[in-house]
């Protein structure tokens, strides 16, 4: 078995189950811990402050403007390689044939973004990880409470994305190698995703919800 | 820049009599009660943004790291990660998530007393929608079940519990609140058995601003409606609250809802302080694990009902120009946004707003508890700059606010730069133009 083969075999097929059974294990025995039936009298009923919760869930993702002028870089940056991230990964050619081939779907529907442009935005996405880099060691709240879940992810990320862009452009090596290492970093970021901060991705929607909901049945500020 | 550490260690702490491991325990038990799933989802969702330190007035005050407010809540955060969370065995196992230790608890005593005025201002900018505020909340509790919290807070949250008054006074205070009747020719409704509204008053009102106390009794005696004060329920601030803790807050509470259940009470009436607030009408239920028999509303938002059904006329003020300090109690964390402003537009007053208002002004500085600290003084006072340029920076002539907690911290910061605006009470305001 080359290697290769065995970065999207067996490792591929054993880093999913992690993931998978990973992320239910933990998303699971965060909700079991059970809530607290509350008992003020509040000045919404639990429809309308639903409905204030699934609000703050799209609100949340634009900052008020009253933090702007204090938050606007960071959140660029933020926003910028998410959305980079988000186009390689899911309209990069490559991958879609990967994830096609993953479900053993034929989705011919599932669009693609020409390989120049994802190249571009790959070398952005790169470039704006590291600007997230070392603004998280530069700034000094972001670095007073970086840990080595914030460290390690971000190693992992730019290994994918480095390997990735290598990979695109034939630099680096013999093409099947640096395929198997980008595969293989890909595998550890699945592995490692239900253990990290990376788990955001499926904390952000709870999260959301429950601050819109209960500060809706206060009537707060959210 | 960095700003002194405080520490409580010794004499200054709360309880100087636990061993390390006792206090360990203690802030571990109490740690425990707090793990649910609400809580659980916010823990579990950061993401080491750092984005709440640009909300804190703290941090923008000093600049210090240390004030992130996240960071605040790290005790409280490690102790779930360790005991509660999904891979805790995984993280005990392996020691990847340190055990909390007295020496850590000590170190954040000055992050989550001097250093949180809970107001709330992180859960609003965080991306992730963590409550902030509360898990820091959980942290004070924790501290104050190790014994960890403050002594000036604690001694008083006891003295409260015991005897009402959260301190000593030369009379007691409700003797103090006939003889501020007296002196501005008012009958008060004090002790009465039955009365359909009970009526709580802030102790620095007694104490620093009589005029607040007369404006409540003169206001109450022109609407004509059932109400009085109660000797053994007079005190509205909760320095149990403040300290962080549990059973503390839950007796003085009871001596409130004890007192409001006696008199048959449909409503009790917050005057104006904002913690009071917090803690009687959203805390008070959950605490003592009952639905209340009676309402609890603050005094602006009752006055503006009043406003709604015509009970209370107001007259017009001269046309001078207000700024308005949203109390973080009750406006962002409260919702009594447009209940003082109703009021103000009947009393016909330009209002000049601040730039960061109604739910996301900046706190004044002292609530929490902060104001009682004097080794948060200077702390205090860097933060208090920032909303003294607020003010001044909307050009308005006059400056108002509606909690008596608010108006200590605006005093003593308009003292300390010597500020060219006296703190007012809308309250007094309204009793002043309330119509004959």
């Amino acid at each position: 078995m080359t290697l290769l083969e065995f970065s999207r075999g067996t490792m591929l097929h054993i880093a999913l189950i992690v993931f998978v059974f990973g992320v239910l294990w933990r998303l699971v025995t965060t909700f079991m811990l059970g809530w607290r039936k509350r008992k003020s009298e509040w000045r919404t009923s639990a429809a309308d402050s639903a409905v204030k919760g699934a609000i703050a869930v799209g609100n949340r993702s634009w900052p008020h403007p009253e933090f702007l002028n204090r938050t606007a870089f960071g959140e660029a940056v933020g926003y910028g390689y998410h959305i980079g991230l988000f186009a390689i990964v899911l309209l990069g050619a490559p991958h879609v044939v990967f994830w096609k081939n993953l479900f053993g779907i034929n989705a011919a529907w599932w669009p693609t973004i020409p390989s120049g442009i994802i190249s571009v935005v790959s070398v952005v996405t790169i470039f704006l990880l590291l600007i997230a880099t070392i603004r998280r060691y530069m700034h000094p709240p972001l670095r007073r409470i970086s840990n080595f879940d914030d460290w390690f992810t971000l190693v992992i990320l730019f290994a994918l994305m480095i390997t990735g862009v290598m990979a695109v452009f034939g630099i680096g090596g013999r093409y099947e190698l640096i395929l198997a290492a980008h595969i293989i970093a890909f595998n550890v970021l699945l592995i490692w995703f239900p253990f990290s901060k990376l788990m955001h991705a499926f904390y952000i929607l709870p999260a959301r919800f429950f601050i819109g909901y209960t500060h809706a049945k206060k009537g707060a500020s959210t | 820049m960095n700003t002194a550490t405080q520490t409580y260690s010794g004499k200054a702490a709360a309880e100087d009599r636990l061993s390390p491991s006792e206090r360990e325990e203690r802030a571990m038990a109490e740690f425990a009660h707090h793990f649910g799933a609400y809580t659980a989802t916010n823990l579990e969702s950061c993401i080491h943004c750092g984005m709440c330190a640009d909300a804190c007035h703290y941090y923008i005050a000093t600049e210090d790291p240390k004030y992130t407010p996240i960071l605040k809540a790290e005790p409280f955060k490690q102790a779930y990660r360790r005991e509660s969370g999904a891979f805790a065995p995984f993280f005990k196992l392996f020691g990847l998530k340190k055990k909390v230790t007295t020496e850590q608890l000590e170190e954040w005593q000055e992050l989550l007393f001097d250093s949180c005025s809970q107001c709330g201002r992180c859960s609003l900018i965080c991306p992730m929608g963590i409550e902030v505020a509360e898990m820091i909340e959980i942290g004070r509790r924790g501290m104050a079940a190790a014994g960890l919290a403050p002594k000036p807070l604690m001694d008083r949250a006891r003295h409260q519990a015991e005897t009402g008054q959260p301190e000593e006074s030369d009379r007691p205070y409700s003797e103090v609140l006939q003889d501020i009747a007296r002196d501005h020719d008012l009958d008060v409704a004090l002790d009465k058995e039955k009365a359909d509204i009970l009526l709580c008053l802030p102790r620095t009102d007694l104490e620093q601003n009589p005029e607040s106390v007369a404006a409540m009794i003169k206001i109450f005696n022109k609407l004509g409606v059932s109400y009085t004060f109660r000797s053994d329920a007079l005190i509205a601030e909760n320095y149990g609250y403040y300290a962080g803790s549990r059973g503390l807050q839950k007796r003085i509470t009871k001596r409130i809802t004890d007192a409001a259940k006696k008199l048959g009470a449909k409503l009790v009436i917050v005057p104006e302080c904002g913690h009071a607030y917090t803690a009687l009408r959203w805390q008070a239920a959950e605490i003592l694990g009952e639905e209340l028999p009676f309402r609890v509303r603050h005094v602006t938002e009752f006055l503006a009902e009043q406003l709604e059904t015509g009970k209370l006329k107001l007259s017009k003020v001269n046309g001078e120009s207000f700024a308005f300090h949203d109390p973080c109690q009750l406006v962002r964390k409260g919702g009594i946004v447009d209940a003082p402003r109703q009021l103000m537009d009947a009393m016909g007053l330009n209002l000049l707003e601040m730039h960061n208002k109604k739910g996301f002004s900046f706190c004044c500085g002292g609530g929490g508890g902060v104001n009682d600290l004097d080794s948060a003084r200077e702390l205090r006072s860097r933060a208090q700059q920032l909303k003294l340029r607020e003010i001044d920076d909307t050009g308005a002539k006059r400056f108002l606010t509606s909690c008596s907690d608010c108006r200590v911290s605006f005093n003593e910061a308009g003292e300390h730069y010597d500020w060219n605006k006296k703190t007012e009470s809308l309250i007094e305001l309204v009793a002043t133009q309330i119509k004959e």
